[in-house]
């Protein structure tokens, strides 16, 4: 016997030489893999960092609750901040109980005909209509057709149409999750449909709903194009922190419109302006975001079934 | 006769007819919020082409030019011209040269994420990964006009630091967040059997992801690659801020150039509704919108293949 | 002679292209239990959803023949909203959704809905317009007295129905079948997910039950369907191999050798 006398295990499962090479080719794919992984987390970090030290001269509350002065060159952000507000939420208010209900729809009434699988086409392809064509449209349909002419109305309108699909394809995710058991057990007892939807579909899902809709508010809130030509404008005099400033068929600023007007437009800014609004922006939109992520973590802890 | 006397006569409790009609009513606006999609998607392409549709009949204006031509002068006063050849070859450039950067990182974020790492992690990349996809396309020009050029220009020897470069950087960035994410799904809809059927062979993971999982999951693949060319394509605000702004046919990456999309957004403001500029516009967004058209419709198909198998 | 509760006739149902039920025809009697046997793919649990219709929700499903539930076609039932708004007298069932209060139905698997206890109960008497408290109350009690579960639970009827062992919530969907007071109560292999202790419990609770509703219990236990009913069905391939009493169904000899060898285990 010549097996080794302290591990006579590893003796019999010695590697092979082809063993080595396999676990060498793992160990490198996953590292590059890895690699990949922090390749896009490292940009993130990095840029916010770099934005936040430039912006840091003028970040402060005083910067969101001022009004622009000298030409935008000098002053604070409130009316893009307040137009942005309005924007967002008048454009939600549209899209998200036609997107709830056309999920519904979708994933509760439509059976599997050429009706509903040219809705679903319809879903897919709004949801991949460029930004631009959306505000063509908005232009063609809202301000000119519709005559509401150059206004926060058409331009939230336009958001709303552009923001629908997802919510459609985000609510339509969380209907899907609740188990069918559920519903096949409500009609066995005689419950219509809509019973159904009320009292079991809808009280499991609208957790993941909301989700769903707050993450449109961060969308919509940092859409430029599509509010560009339909109704946000470069500079409108209001007054410091009014929060009531604008009428629905008044054109408004906007963060996003903003920030591109700053950057691109104003000759001779003051230097951190410009990296300034973009942090109030990507802040207040990352900001919507998490806590539209905390609250589906702290949802799913508390699942009924 | 065992007839039960109750029999015909048992009342049971029925709804009042008013809450019926409600519920009816209320079934039929949901079904009509159903439809609101397609209704949207034909306005869409009503209203672009509404917009557009008189130029065509203009005699300035050539079809044909349009498509071939490299010479876009909207605003010339002899010699108008509108063509879109170096708009459309600026737009696929910097697709094409934003998915070369895009996809690795994107496929091997998604093969990292479903297979490699541990479930706390991947919670984490996953929520890292939706907050990169939540950054706004205006704040991606941004850091492509302020951040990016300057790289550029000190460490990649550019002349200039918006150009075609630039661009495909930012649009890789945005459209990795949606390759990972597709991408995963997709692995993950891989059944767990060919995995473990795969290490029961003796397989390390390696082998196991190139020869079993990538085959078995290549059309989700594609159509996550398909969906994050559809976002490059559409991609206005951020290509507009970092790809530069001239009108050309590239030919070298460090070359400024402009996209469809980017044209659209720097010149409506100033075409005056109505004129034939403004209308060939329009024309351009309906081109646009078939471009993404095809490409949604083609994710869409590949996906469904994966789903009947 | 006993009251037909449920006349079948000539019902064909098939999926696609695929045909399960091949035209079968029988009766089931007022205040009777009445057990279907047979392996499993032979149309058993697509009969039961023909019977409360919920086979509408099947995509792709198509029915034929008729089937009678107190005389009227249950395959007919439209809403009758009509009929109503008019104030002249509905049909024995005035919709769809009357008929399947009036047909109860327990699936294989338990489902304890995610409401509490009592709303799980309470569930069916809301959906069919009930409000008032202390109905509700009643039916709750009663229902779940009857199912054998109320001594379980009484402490506890506002938490989570799905927090219950599967036992207990196999019982539970028993007592939300009745609590919309049906007239026929199907189940569909209901001992298939609880142990032989609950099950024998639930088994006496349906002979109690007998006495006021008609039962009609799908099984692939045939000892289950001795035990428990009055008359059997023997289901096979989507035909009807033999109905008879159970003294002849369980006898040494049945008119058909099938049912022989099925009911004793030498095939199926």
């Amino acid at each position: 016997m010549v097996t080794n006398e302290n591990s006579p295990d590893q003796a019999r499962f010695t590697k092979t030489r082809f063993g080595r090479r396999t676990e060498l080719t793992e160990r490198i794919a996953k590292t590059v893999f890895f690699l990949m992984s922090v390749a896009m987390i490292v940009p993130l970090v990095a840029i916010i960092s770099y934005l936040v030290i430039r912006a840091w001269p003028s970040l402060s509350l005083e910067f969101v609750l001022d009004v622009p002065r000298k030409g935008m060159t000098q002053g604070g952000i409130w009316p893009a901040f307040v137009g942005t507000v309005y924007l967002v939420f008048i454009s939600l208010a549209v899209s998200a109980p036609i997107g709830v209900m056309a999920a519904v729809y979708l994933n509760e009434y439509a059976k599997d005909n050429w009706l509903n699988r040219t809705i679903n086409l319809a879903v897919i392809n709004l949801a991949g209509v460029p930004s631009i064509v959306h505000a063509l449209f908005g232009l063609g349909a809202f301000v000119y057709a519709a005559r509401f002419g150059y206004s926060i109305l058409s331009a939230s309108l336009t958001l709303a149409i552009m923001t629908l699909p997802v919510i459609i394809a985000s609510t339509r995710e969380a209907l899907a999750s609740v188990p069918m058991s559920f519903r096949e057990a409500c009609w066995n007892v005689g419950a219509t449909r809509w019973q159904t939807i009320r009292s079991i579909v809808l009280p499991n899902s609208i957790s993941g709903i909301l989700t769903g809709v707050i993450l449109q508010v961060s969308r919509a809130a940092g859409e430029t194009a599509p509010i560009m030509f339909t109704g946000a404008v470069f500079f409108k005099s209001i007054e410091r922190g009014d929060l009531f400033a604008y009428n629905l068929n008044e054109q408004c600023m906007a963060l996003s419109m903003h920030l591109y007007t700053v950057t691109t437009q104003v000759p001779k800014v003051e230097e951190s302006i410009p990296y300034a609004t973009a942090v109030v922006l990507l802040g207040s939109v990352l900001v919507v975001n998490a806590t539209a992520i905390a609250f589906r973590v702290w949802l799913r802890a508390r699942k009924k079934w | 006769m065992s007839s039960s006397p109750t029999r015909k006569q048992r009342q049971r409790p029925r709804r009042a007819l008013w809450a019926v009609a409600g519920e009816t009513l209320l079934e039929w606006i949901i079904r009509l919020s159903g439809i609101s999609a397609i209704i949207f998607v034909l306005a869409i392409f009503v209203f672009v082409f509404r917009e557009a549709a008189p130029v065509l009949t203009n005699e300035e204006f050539n079809l044909v030019e349009f498509f071939t031509s490299i010479a876009w002068y909207p605003t010339s006063a002899q010699n108008v011209r509108y063509g879109t050849l170096a708009l459309i070859a600026g737009t696929f450039s910097v697709t094409a040269l934003a998915m070369a950067l895009a996809v690795p990182f994107g496929l091997g974020g998604a093969i990292y994420i479903s297979e490699f790492c541990r479930p706390r992690t991947r919670e984490v990349l996953k929520i890292v990964i939706e907050l990169l996809a939540a950054v706004p396309s205006v704040v991606w020009g941004f850091i492509g006009l302020t951040v990016m050029s300057r790289l550029l220009v000190e460490y990649g020897g550019a002349p200039v630091g918006v150009n075609m470069l630039n661009g495909a950087i930012i649009l890789a960035l945005m459209a990795v967040p949606i390759i990972v994410s597709i991408g995963e799904d997709a692995l993950k809809a891989v059944p767990d059997s060919f995995r473990e059927a795969g290490i029961a062979m003796g397989a390390s993971r390696w082998q196991l992801i190139y020869r079993v999982l990538l085959p078995a999951a290549k059309n989700g693949l594609l159509a996550a690659v398909l969906l994050g060319i559809g976002r490059a394509v559409g991609e206005t605000m951020a290509v507009l801020m970092a790809t530069g702004h001239a009108v050309q046919i590239p030919h070298g990456i460090l070359d400024p150039i402009r996209t469809l999309t980017a044209n659209v957004a720097a010149e409506l403001g100033e075409a005056p509704a109505g004129s034939p500029h403004y209308r060939v516009l329009f024309m351009t967004g309906v081109l646009l919108f078939t471009i993404t058209f095809v490409v949604n419709l083609t994710a869409d198909f590949v996906i469904r293949g994966v789903k009947r198998k | 002679m006993p009251d037909e509760k449920i006349e079948v006739r000539n019902l064909k149902l098939s999926y696609g292209p695929r045909e399960v039920l091949h035209g079968i025809s029988f009766d089931v009697y007022e205040n009777e239990i009445f057990a279907v046997i047979g392996p499993a793919q032979s149309g058993k649990t697509s009969l039961l959803r023909c019977m409360n219709r919920t086979i509408d929700f099947v995509a792709n499903a198509r029915v034929s023949g008729t089937i009678k539930v107190d005389g009227q076609n249950v395959r007919k039932i439209g809403h009758s909203f009509f009929k109503r708004l008019a104030g002249k007298r509905p049909p024995r069932f005035s919709d769809v959704f009357e008929l399947r209060r009036a047909v109860g139905m327990v699936a294989p698997l338990p489902v304890g809905l995610p409401l509490s206890i009592y709303d799980n109960v309470a569930f069916a008497p809301r959906a069919s317009g009930l409000t008032r408290r202390a109905d509700l109350d009643a039916i709750v009690e009663k229902c779940l007295r009857q199912a054998a579960l109320w001594d379980e639970v009484k402490e506890r009827l506002h938490s989570l129905g799905t927090k219950l062992s599967g036992g207990q919530q196999q019982r539970l969907t028993i007592a939300r079948a009745l609590s919309h007071q049906p007239e026929v109560l199907c189940l569909d292999e209901f001992s298939i997910a609880i142990d032989p202790v609950t099950t024998m419990r639930i088994e006496d609770v349906l002979k109690e039950l007998r006495k006021e509703i008609t039962i009609i219990l799908v099984t692939n236990l045939t000892q289950q369907a001795r035990r428990l009913a009055d008359r059997t069905m023997f289901l096979w391939n989507g035909e009807i191999v033999e109905l008879d009493s159970n003294e002849v169904i369980f006898s040494d000899s049945p008119k058909d050798r099938k049912t022989y060898e099925y009911v004793n285990g030498i095939f199926g």
